[in-house]
Order: structure tokens, then C-alpha cells, then sequence
């Protein structure tokens, strides 16, 4: 007999992370919207809810075009590891206390590791379009996501310091008396704007920068595979907001509402400060962008990697 | 298990084949990484998630990544596609394929000798692995880390001869110069204005 | 860094002002009178054709959307046989207007003319003719022209003076 309990936990987060991805589509206009003076998307259903389902519709039913110039395989792959790696990801995430398809001992690195392998999807994309804003867009991703992967990393070594595990249960249990965001307050801000570059959103979107290089990387993409880019951006935010609330917020724990309650509410939250940094920051020009990433930040990191490290040494 | 195990590695060894014998650059690099993964699933199989994970995040996710990169910044094309097929000839492979044979000659004659060498039921935890990093290796780590301060030295020294020599040649500082630059824009720009009023 | 927190929350503290999208279909935009809308023919206080079929507009009209034909009635007056302007290529400049010397030609605030074929577009003199005298009601260009023509002698409209005699000596 298969125990059917994994397999329902797998389709619930699965059914939970496309629907909160599409809807997102809808709550980051809205929000935008609200900040702009505008109202946004309004129309379609009630609150305009339907915009989801219609936009949706329209980027099924469009062509599906591949560039007769285009590298077809690769072409083909890049937008389904991006939407792959990002799914894959949320395996070690827990909702609530055992509400986790896989709770690995490894669980921070298999993050890491999923999102350094979405590099690969806007590589690619980028060189298989065989279009000259296309590669630009890929190679600054490649470099951004490079060099802000490693103090992500880094960053998140602090936590892990202090609660003794890489598993993202125990490092939630470990923050019953106090949230990590007090200790690693350093840690936690420089994690949430490598989360951010990680994403590729703006301020970061150095690799699609409309203005300069028309999509970036996905310039050649139509259809639904611009689609699987759109919803895997969504589900990274998703991701990293979930990261954010697990590693520094005390994940699920909270009083009175139940679990996986408190674990929406906190993520919710950081989702609406990642579309409040769109609609309130500019963009950095590339190389500040890099000279910031291993100048500023990587020594940041170290720093308060040794300083947490000495403490704990310290037994404090 | 041993299912999942040998099902990686079968698909580890086709990818390494597929890579050795792909002409086009990028799709070789590709199988590389699949490979990779198929390693790391092995790892993890094996008892070790650890080393899974920094196959994964340091090999498939660095330093592939800085593969395909610069891989993509030559733009290679059909030219090189052409001269790959020379890599085809027995007198290019017959060298390394002799050596290759002796390693795999090795690895045969150990894995004869020992039975039993897979053991995927105990887990070897990270603490485990930095104990014996920091403990038995130190040496070993330290001499690696060495050697990554080296190599970071040189690409520093490599990059930062490249910069001198741009800034010998403007005979000032680059970004002063730059600012200096558009300073002269500008005040070109405000004269044009100014003849125009 | 403190700045890039501050306009944060200077954006976040937006989600409290008025917004100022106008809900179009239900709520309707205020259009200044002058407003370069679809563009209509004028009549004089007299109810006759304001439009002489200078053709000006027509040669002013950087889109070529104006076709006319000129004509003349009994009394010598010229008048359009026909006057046609395809609104799908017009971009409402208003040269049209400024070119016109008679007043006829006249942009309105008015731009919801959307039609579903595009022939629609394509309005004739009946389309364009309005009954009243638009922006300027008491203009005639007729009375003010100094032509004779038919029933009415130089000089003799209104505010016009007898032409001056070029034999006569005195001044």
C-alpha cells in the first residue's frame, strides 16, 4: 500500500503555488495600482479578479512561436527549469509543522542549490534566441545571479549557526523564544535583497531592463512559454518571501490563528514588500550592481557570519 | 534504493558520453550538468545529502554556470564545430583514451576487490563532514584554501592590469575621466544653448 | 540607503491618497470647449452653408483625410458638392480649423465615435453638417465677404465701407 499522504501534501502545494502565483499577477497590479493613484485591473469579474483567469486564456490561445534562428532545444528547456527549479524548491518548505513533502536534513542547501540551477533558465534563454539583447539580458543575469548567490548563502549561514541545523523545521522550532530577525538582523537584510536580485525583480531586473534591452532574455518568447517565465518570476517571489518567513519570522509559530495561517500572513506580507520595491526603486546601473553585490555586501556577510560565529563560540 | 542509485548512475555515464560527443559547445556543457545532477541524486542515495547539495550548488550551479558564460561571450560558431571533428582523429584521442583505460582498469580492480562498498543506510550528517574537514583534513582544507587565494590573487591581478593599462593610455583615472567627460558635454550642450538665445 | 527607505514609505503612504483615474464609461471626463474632437461643419446665423470649398483644409490636412468638391449655387456663392473626412486616418490637429478663413470647419469635444466597420469611419457632408453656428455664433461670412454676389452689391454687408472710387481725385 502506497501511503497516499505524501502524494496529497505534494498536490496540495502544488494546487497552493500556481494558484497564489496566478493570482499574483492580479495582486501585484492592484497593489501597484493602490501606490500609483490608480486603480488597476477592475473589469473583468469581481475586483477584477477574473483579469487572472482572462490573461491566462490569452496566453494560451497566442502563438507559440519559435524563431526559425533560435536554438530549438534549448530554447524549449530554459522556460520549463525555471518554473521546474522553482516547484522543486518548495519540496522542503514547510507550511506548518509536518505540512513538508520532503523535510530534508539538507533543506537550506537544496534551496540554495534549486535556485542557483535557475540560473540556467535565463542562460539560456538568453543564448538560444540568438538575439543580441536576448544574450546581453543573459549574460547580466548570469553574472547578477553569480555573485549575489554567493553572500545569499552567506547570509543564511547565520541562522544556521545558530539554530545547529540546515533543516528549515528545526531552525523554525529554534525561534520559539525569539524571531532570528533580532540577532541576524544584518543577516536578514542581506538576504532579502540577494532574494531580490534572485528573483530577477525589480530593482534588480538588470536582465530584462525594458528600457535598455527591450525583454532582456526573454525578448524572443511568445505564448505560453513567456507565460512560464511570468508565473516562475511569481513563484520565486512566492519562494523567497517563504524563505524570508521561515529563516527569520518564526515560520508557522504565532498565537491564537492556526499554523499554516500565520505562515500565509507572513509570506503575504513580504510578497507586498516585493511589489512595494517595484513600484518605489530605481534601478542600479549594472556594474553598481556587481561592484555593490561583492564589495559591499559579500564583506557584510563574512562579517556577520564571524561576529555570529563568535558568539555562539562565546555561548551566549 | 539501489534501484534509484543505479538508474542515476546509468543516466550519469550516458550524459558524460553525450558530452564527450556533442559538437555544439553549449548542449555538451548541458549533458555536463546533467550529468551532475545524476551524480549528486547518487550522492545523496549513498548517505551523503551534503555533498548532493554542494554538487549542486557549487559544480551545476557555479561553475557550469560560468562555463556556459564565457562559453556564450565567444560565440562560438560553425568554424569551430568544423575543427571539433578534428578532436575525432585516433591521433588526438589515442593518448588520454590509453590513460582513460588504465583508470578505468583501476576502478575495475577496486571495485572487484571490494564487496559492499555501497552502504546507503547510514546517514553522514554536515556536522560530521565539518568535524572531519576541521579535524583529520585540516591540513587538506587549508591547503585548498590556499590555493583559492591564489588563484583569486591572480584573477585579481589579471583584471586589475587590464584597468591600469586602459587608464595609462587615457593618462587619468577612469571614472575621473568619465566625470571629466561629461562635465565637457554639458557645458558644450549649455553654449550651444546659449548661442542659441 | 535612508533615502531608498524613504521614498518606500513615501510610496507605501500613496496607498492613502485620492486616486485619480476617472472610471471612463461611467464617469465622464471634463472636456475644455476647445477640445480637438470630431471635427463638424458649421452653418451662419442664417441657417445657410458656412463652407465656400476654399480647400484649404483639404491642403492642409497632413493625414490627406479632407476631400471636396467645389461647386457654385444660382447667386454665385460657392458651396461643396460633396465634403468627406475619413476619421480612421484623421488625427485631430485641428489645422483644419485653423485654416479655415470662413469658420466653417470646427473641431468639438466630442470623441467617442468608435464603430465596429470601418467604412463607418468615413463621414459625408450630412454626417458633418450641424444645424447651429458652433463656436461663433454671430459670424456671416457672407455679410462680411466683399464680394458681390447675387442679391448683395460690394460694399454694401455689414461693417463695410463703399469701395473706393481709384478714378476720383479727392480723397
Amino acid at each position: 500500500m502506497i501511503n497516499l499522504y505524501p502524494l496529497l501534501i505534494i498536490a496540495a502545494v502544488l494546487f497552493v503555488v500556481l494558484n497564489l502565483a496566478g493570482g499574483l499577477i492580479w495582486v501585484e497590479r492592484r497593489l501597484l495600482a493602490l501606490w500609483q493613484d490608480r486603480y488597476g485591473p477592475n473589469r473583468v469579474g469581481p475586483f477584477g479578479l477574473g483579469q487572472v483567469v482572462a490573461d491566462s486564456v490569452k496566453l494560451f490561445t497566442k502563438e507559440d512561436w519559435i524563431p526559425p534562428f533560435a536554438d530549438k532545444a534549448a530554447f524549449v528547456l530554459a522556460p520549463a527549469v525555471v518554473v521546474a527549479t522553482s516547484l522543486l524548491a518548495f519540496a522542503v518548505i514547510p507550511f506548518a509543522a509536518g505540512f513538508v513533502v520532503a523535510d530534508l536534513s539538507i533543506g537550506i542547501l537544496f534551496l540554495l542549490a534549486m535556485s542557483s540551477l535557475g540560473v540556467y533558465s535565463v542562460v539560456l534563454a538568453g543564448w538560444s534566441s540568438n538575439n543580441k539583447y536576448a544574450l546581453l539580458g543573459g549574460l547580466r543575469a548570469a553574472a547578477q545571479m553569480l555573485s549575489y548567490e554567493v553572500f545569499m548563502g552567506l547570509s543564511l549561514m547565520g541562522v544556521v549557526v545558530l539554530a545547529g541545523s540546515f533543516r528549515i523545521t528545526d531552525i523554525v522550532n529554534a525561534q520559539r523564544h525569539m524571531w532570528y530577525v533580532i540577532p541576524q538582523f544584518a543577516g536578514f537584510v542581506l538576504f532579502f535583497i540577494a532574494g531580490v536580485a534572485e528573483t530577477r525583480r525589480l530593482p534588480f531586473d538588470l536582465a530584462e531592463a525594458e528600457s535598455e534591452l527591450i525583454a532582456g532574455f526573454h525578448s524572443e518568447y511568445s505564448g505560453m512559454k513567456f507565460g512560464m517565465f511570468f508565473v516562475g518570476e511569481y513563484i520565486g517571489v512566492i519562494l523567497i518571501s517563504a524563505m524570508l518567513t521561515l529563516l527569520y519570522f518564526g515560520g508557522w509559530l504565532g498565537p491564537v490563528l492556526p499554523a499554516p495561517v500565520w505562515f500565509g500572513i507572513k509570506t503575504l506580507f513580504f510578497i507586498c514588500v516585493f511589489i512595494l520595491l517595484r513600484g518605489a526603486l530605481p534601478r542600479p546601473r549594472f556594474d553598481q550592481l556587481m561592484s555593490w553585490g561583492w564589495k559591499v555586501l559579500l564583506p557584510l556577510a563574512l562579517v556577520n557570519l564571524l561576529i555570529t560565529g563568535a558568539f555562539v563560540l562565546a555561548g551566549v | 534504493m539501489a534501484f534509484i542509485f543505479y538508474a542515476s548512475s546509468i543516466v550519469a555515464v550516458v550524459a558524460t558520453l553525450l558530452t564527450i560527443t556533442r559538437r555544439n559547445a553549449i548542449h555538451a556543457l548541458l549533458y555536463l550538468v546533467v550529468s551532475l545532477l545524476a551524480i549528486a541524486i547518487d550522492f545523496y542515495v549513498m548517505g551523503a545529502p551534503f555533498v548532493a547539495a554542494l554538487e549542486l550548488i557549487i559544480y551545476a550551479g557555479a561553475i557550469m554556470v560560468l562555463f556556459v558564460f564565457v562559453v556564450m561571450m565567444l560565440n562560438i560558431g560553425e568554424h569551430a564545430a568544423e575543427t571539433e571533428l578534428d578532436v575525432f582523429r585516433p591521433r588526438a584521442w589515442l593518448g588520454p583514451g590509453l590513460l582513460a583505460a588504465v583508470l578505468l582498469a583501476e576502478v575495475a580492480r577496486l571495485v572487484s576487490l571490494q564487496s559492499g562498498a555501497y552502504t546507503g543506510s547510514t546517514e553522514i550528517s554536515s556536522k560530521q563532514v565539518a568535524v572531519a574537514l576541521f579535524g583529520p583534513y585540516v591540513i587538506g582544507v587549508e591547503l585548498a584554501s590556499l590555493l583559492l587565494t591564489a588563484g583569486l590573487v591572480g584573477a585579481y591581478h589579471l583584471g586589475r592590469r587590464a584597468v591600469s593599462r586602459e587608464e595609462e593610455i587615457r593618462g587619468v583615472d577612469t571614472d575621473e575621466s568619465r566625470a571629466v567627460s561629461r562635465g565637457a558635454a554639458v557645458s558644450a550642450g549649455a553654449g550651444r544653448s546659449s548661442h542659441a538665445a | 540607503m535612508w533615502s531608498l527607505l524613504r521614498s518606500m514609505w513615501g510610496v507605501f503612504l500613496h496607498a492613502f491618497h485620492r486616486r485619480v483615474t476617472i472610471q471612463y464609461p461611467e464617469e465622464k471626463a471634463i472636456l475644455p470647449p476647445r477640445y480637438r474632437g470630431r471635427i463638424v461643419l458649421s452653418r451662419d446665423p442664417d441657417g445657410g452653408e458656412r463652407c465656400v470649398a476654399c480647400n484649404l483644409c483639404a491642403v492642409v490636412c497632413p493625414t490627406a483625410c479632407i476631400s471636396l468638391q467645389a461647386t457654385e449655387d444660382e447667386h454665385g456663392r460657392r458651396y461643396p458638392e460633396f465634403f468627406r473626412i475619413n476619421f480612421s486616418r484623421c488625427i485631430f490637429c485641428g489645422y483644419c480649423e485653423e485654416a479655415c478663413p470662413t469658420y466653417a470647419i470646427q473641431l468639438t469635444p466630442d470623441f467617442e465615435m468608435g464603430e465596429y466597420r470601418r467604412q463607418n469611419l468615413v463621414y459625408e457632408k450630412d454626417d458633418l453638417m450641424i444645424a447651429g453656428p458652433g463656436k461663433y455664433p454671430d459670424y456671416n461670412f457672407w455679410r462680411v465677404a466683399g464680394v458681390a454676389i447675387g442679391d448683395k452689391g460690394k460694399g454694401v454687408a455689414e461693417r463695410e465701407a463703399p469701395p473706393t472710387d481709384v478714378h476720383s481725385l479727392m480723397p
